[in-house]
């Protein structure tokens, strides 16, 4: 029983983190029908930002909190600088062209980011800094860390505030109506490319604070990291639906929980057959079948074949 | 990149008919026959294996092309079938079981075997579209490389990521590749052997990609492409159609697996990896979806072109510097990346489009996907 509960803890965090990333995927897919293939390299870009800012601030003996609040207010900043360069020069020309052109963009910006990223960083794994004291706390016989506290936490009160924001602001209103029809938006006063651009900033600065959730998570950050979480966010936002805020929460969390609890278990499961190392084939393996039987997904809507 | 587009384009109908004349065929295969020869003579035998694996590129981006550019599906995961193709090889020709089968059972053998996971992909994905097949395909990828990469435990079937090694040569009889072959007059060295095999393999796929889409099929997958209600409505059978798509491209990689195989003597799960897919994609976008010519020249420039740069960076930057500042390897990517974003801004339809299709992007901006909305710019 502890070991499941376990299994949950660690799915609920690691589901927590795919769902800030699967956000950032699912509004820029609401609202431009585009994959932003670039998106899981923007949080390894966040990730690696509040690395150097860290260990460039440790021999200050500041407390590791704040360096990690410090390493949120120059990563987030990059990030969505970064976001706004790529909306603005790699897919923002090609919104009249054929379909797969933006997506074909969008791959390569993630090389180059990718590669980039190897040539100032390095290819060497790098140990993220701890940023809270290792405090851990016993529930019904499994741990559960401050720092996974704070993780949960930190990412259901910032997915509260995306909430409020796109439900109850002008703002969000207006992003809403760009991603109902960007064209009559336009026609009722929609700033629309503004809110375009503002949709990729807001996914690149929750893409940064979700880098500084993995770096501190798992201690460490490589400029290979966003490709297979950008990967697993995507399925994550597929899963629930893809353009619907709701949904790649939901499938964030759920794709997290799946994977926890399918690598943990799956050797029982099997017999000792299979072990944990498949245990990334359960995310490709659940889409799958939810697609099969739900192709919206979980909480899309059942959208009519011509639009 | 325009003059050198229409270049080729009335080099490739030049009579009014649009047939080529029988003298640029002659030319054309003279230059392919005396071309291994050139390449090993004058840049060694580095770049005839690399002229080598663009033959592969060519063969895998024609059967990707079938199904992204004939019948407008998204396969991200195409590189699956390669490696289906590439593995059954390595199992039936190779002491992983002691097994040496003839060529001529397994590459048909792979090429069905291919096929039927194409089917297995094409069937739950039926009823999904654009996006949502994409990331499926692409999910199936991963789970084919994950099981190459594990299936070493508790029953050795792949050798796990260590690979399969010592993989029997393609060979004709007794008569193996892998050694250079004594003709009495010439001999033949295995690179340009190789060649020469894998040139009639691609000459035969594009024969039958040509064919294809002239064929009842390939106007069929254009219909769904187009408008899948509307084909429906013709009386089409877009579930059997489209599995067919699946099926067939699948068959072209499981052959280009299977000569991939038993040229490179060794498989791993790392040639399977997704870049390869998105790799093959690129070709077959890049060059210009669904035109034939324009896909085989987007695979021959998207293999000739980053590994130009790989073997150029390193050494003219010792020149010019005096040492290596860029990792060649990391500078190739890089280019690489940087050119996918560059044409698709300025020739969104690839490089050499067929005419048809770039009249219909130049006619109208068409507006038929979410991402190409009437948004200005302000």
């Amino acid at each position: 029983m502890d070991i499941f509960l376990q299994q949950i803890i660690n799915g609920v965090v690691l589901g927590s983190i795919y769902a800030l990333v699967a956000l950032g995927y699912t509004m820029v897919y609401g609202i431009l029908g585009l994959i932003n293939f670039a998106h899981g390299e923007v949080v390894m870009v966040g990730a690696l930002v509040a690395y150097t800012v860290m260990t460039a601030l440790l021999p200050t003996g500041l407390p590791p909190v704040l360096l990690a609040l410090l390493a949120l207010l120059v990563a987030a900043p990059v990030c969505m600088a970064l976001a706004w360069i790529i909306e603005r020069y790699a897919y923002r020309p090609l919104r009249h062209a054929p379909k797969l052109a933006p997506l074909i963009s969008a791959i390569g910006v993630s090389i180059l980011l990718q590669n980039l990223a190897m040539m100032i960083w390095g290819r060497s794994y790098h140990a993220f800094p701890d940023i809270l004291p290792p405090l851990h706390y016993d529930i019904g016989g499994a741990q559960i860390t401050l720092l996974q506290v704070v993780t949960i936490l930190l990412a259901a009160g910032t997915m509260a505030a995306l909430a409020w924001l796109i439900q109850r602001t002008a703002m969000g209103q207006a992003m809403r109506a760009t991603a109902e029809n960007p064209a009559i938006a336009a026609l009722m006063g929609v700033p629309v490319n503004r809110i375009i651009t503002l949709t990729f900033v807001i996914g690149a600065a929750l893409a940064a604070l979700a880098g500084l959730m993995v770096g501190a998570n798992y201690s460490v950050a490589h400029y290979y990291m966003g490709f297979m979480l950008g990967l697993k966010a995507f399925t994550a936002a597929v899963l629930g639906g893809i353009g619907n805020i709701t949904g790649a929460m939901l499938g964030g969390l759920l794709l997290g929980l799946i994977e926890s609890l399918g690598g943990g278990y799956i050797e029982d499961l099997t017999g000792g057959f299979l072990g944990s190392n498949y245990q990334d084939i359960f995310a490709f393996l659940v889409l799958i079948s939810v697609l099969v039987f739900r192709p919206g997904g979980l909480m899309g809507e059942r959208v009519s074949e011509r639009a | 990149m325009k003059m050198t587009a229409r270049f080729l384009a009335r080099l490739s109908c030049p009579k009014k008919d649009g047939r080529m004349h029988w003298w640029v065929w002659a030319l054309l295969g003279i230059l392919l026959a005396v071309m291994p020869w050139i390449v090993a003579a004058g840049f060694g035998n580095t770049w005839l294996r690399i002229l080598n694996f663009a033959l592969l590129y060519v063969m895998l981006a024609l059967g990707l092309n079938i199904v992204v550019g004939f019948a407008g599906l998204l396969d991200m995961g195409y590189i699956a079938f390669y490696a289906v193709g590439a593995y059954l090889w390595a199992l039936l020709a190779s002491p992983q079981f002691g097994l040496h089968w003839p060529m001529w059972a397994i590459l048909p053998l792979g090429a069905g075997v291919a096929g039927l996971f194409g089917l297995l992909l094409g069937a739950p994905t039926l009823k999904l579209r654009g996006d949502y097949l994409a990331i499926v395909t692409l999910g199936f990828g991963e789970i084919i490389r994950i099981f190459l990469n594990n299936l070493n435990a508790p029953v050795n079937i792949t050798n796990g990521p260590q690979g399969i090694s010592a993989i029997d040569a393609l060979h004709f009889g007794s008569v193996s590749l892998a050694r250079p072959m004594d003709l009495g007059i010439v001999t033949i060295p295995s690179l340009v052997a190789f060649y020469y095999v894998f040139l009639m393999a691609a000459t035969a796929i594009i024969g039958i990609a040509l064919r294809l889409e002239r064929s009842r099929v390939g106007r069929a997958w254009a219909a769904i492409r187009e408008d899948e209600i509307a084909a429906k409505a013709c009386g089409i059978n877009t579930r059997n159609v489209k599995l067919l798509a699946f099926a067939m491209g699948a068959t072209f990689g499981g052959v280009a697996g299977g000569l991939f195989a038993g040229f490179q003597q060794f498989v791993s799960p790392e040639s399977f990896g997704l870049l390869e897919s998105v790799m093959v994609l690129c070709m077959v976008v890049l060059g210009g979806m669904g035109h034939i010519p324009g896909v085989i020249f987007g695979a021959l420039l998207l293999t000739l072109l980053p590994e130009f740069f790989r073997q150029v960076a390193g050494p003219v930057q010792q020149a010019l510097f005096g040492k290596i500042y860029i990792d060649p390897e990391s500078l190739r990517m890089l280019l690489f990346g940087l050119s996918l974003v560059l044409v698709m801004r300025y020739r969104p339809s690839g490089l050499w489009p067929s005419p048809q299709r770039q009249r219909e992007i130049d006619d109208t901006q068409r507006v038929d996907a979410p991402a190409a909305m009437p948004v200005r710019h302000q």
